[in-house]
């Protein structure tokens, strides 16, 4: 079994707002060395071993699904497991 | 002529739109599944607001998938005309059907209100019954319609006369104002907006009613030539 493991974010370009209220309350709580805070989304997908185009796959389903290249980008990492 | 409008799971102004078409403009009407495989025999699409499939992931972004979006397409590439409300919007530019993308409004809470809008292109299947810059009251109900694009495609909306309908205030951080567009064909017009809950003066306005009798009018020109 192969474990990926998906970050999606929002692109620098734009505006967080979800971050930019949570940097709020966190600075309401006194943290005022906090600079920003972004909020992205993670994924686990597991694959079985017989994968023979994983990246491509990934690829793929990240670009058509799990972000949206408009505003999103997108990185991961393939953990190999039992 | 006949209108489909596409129920996804968690579409909540389907009855609405179904609604419009039936009392308000008097034209036959069908709620078509998301699992449908065919568009055969609807002369125009309908897709609702709501939060199909809980917006999860993003909004639209799961709706983009369902078995009926293939056909979507077919109709549009056919030229045949599609209107998207809210999240038949973001379904829309999910789909890339439409440029862009909608995003949580710049306040980060859900509006819900009348906002006025301006007309800038009444050269289209959807708004001909309108005047150039007419001004017109709808109303909003929306967490995520922020519209956004990058330069390069605001630039582009501009030349082609793709911007559609403009708030006249700056109610949510959309890039221009933009409140609804159309794709460079002109056939596929997305708009955050709800015009189905304008068609008749108890509900506040009727200014939504034009967008439809507009669409009506443009089907009957198509049919018959």
């Amino acid at each position: 079994m192969i474990l990926v493991k998906v970050y999606v974010t929002l692109k620098d370009s734009v505006v967080d707002v979800q971050g930019e209220a949570v940097k709020d309350a966190i600075h309401s709580m006194n943290y005022k060395d906090v600079l920003d805070v972004r909020i992205g989304k993670y994924f686990e997908i597991k694959f079985d071993d017989r994968s023979n185009n994983l990246k491509s796959e990934i690829d793929s389903i990240c670009d058509d699904l799990l972000a949206n290249p408009n505003i999103e980008s997108y990185r991961y990492e393939i953990v190999e497991a039992n | 002529m006949k209108f489909a409008v596409i129920v996804f799971p968690g579409s909540n102004c389907d009855m609405d739109l179904y609604y419009a078409i039936k009392d308000g403009i008097k034209e036959q009407v069908e709620l078509v599944s998301y699992k449908e495989t065919s568009l055969d025999g609807y002369d125009g699409i309908l897709i609702p607001g709501g939060f199909s499939y809980g917006d999860y992931l993003r909004s639209g972004a799961i709706a983009s998938h369902a078995p009926i979006i293939e056909e979507v397409k077919r109709f549009a590439d056919l030229g045949k005309p599609i209107l998207g409300i809210c999240n038949g919007f973001q379904i829309l530019t999910e789909i890339g059907l439409l440029p862009g993308t909608l995003i949580n409004n710049r306040q980060n809470r859900f509006i819900c209100e009348d906002v006025e809008l301006i007309v800038k292109n009444e050269a289209t299947t959807f708004t001909n019954k309108y005047k150039k810059n007419e001004s017109i009251t709808l109303p909003v109900a929306h967490g995520e319609g922020r519209y956004y694009c990058d330069n390069k495609t605001l630039q582009e909306l501009k030349e082609n006369n793709q911007i559609i309908f403009e708030y006249t205030s700056d109610i949510n951080g959309s890039v221009g104002r933009i409140a609804g567009i159309t794709n460079k064909k002109k056939n596929v017009l997305g708009m955050m907006p709800h015009p189905e809950r304008a068609i008749e003066l108890i509900l506040g306005s009727k200014d939504g009613l034009k967008l439809f009798q507009s669409m009506i009018e443009n089907m009957k020109i198509e049919v018959q030539s």
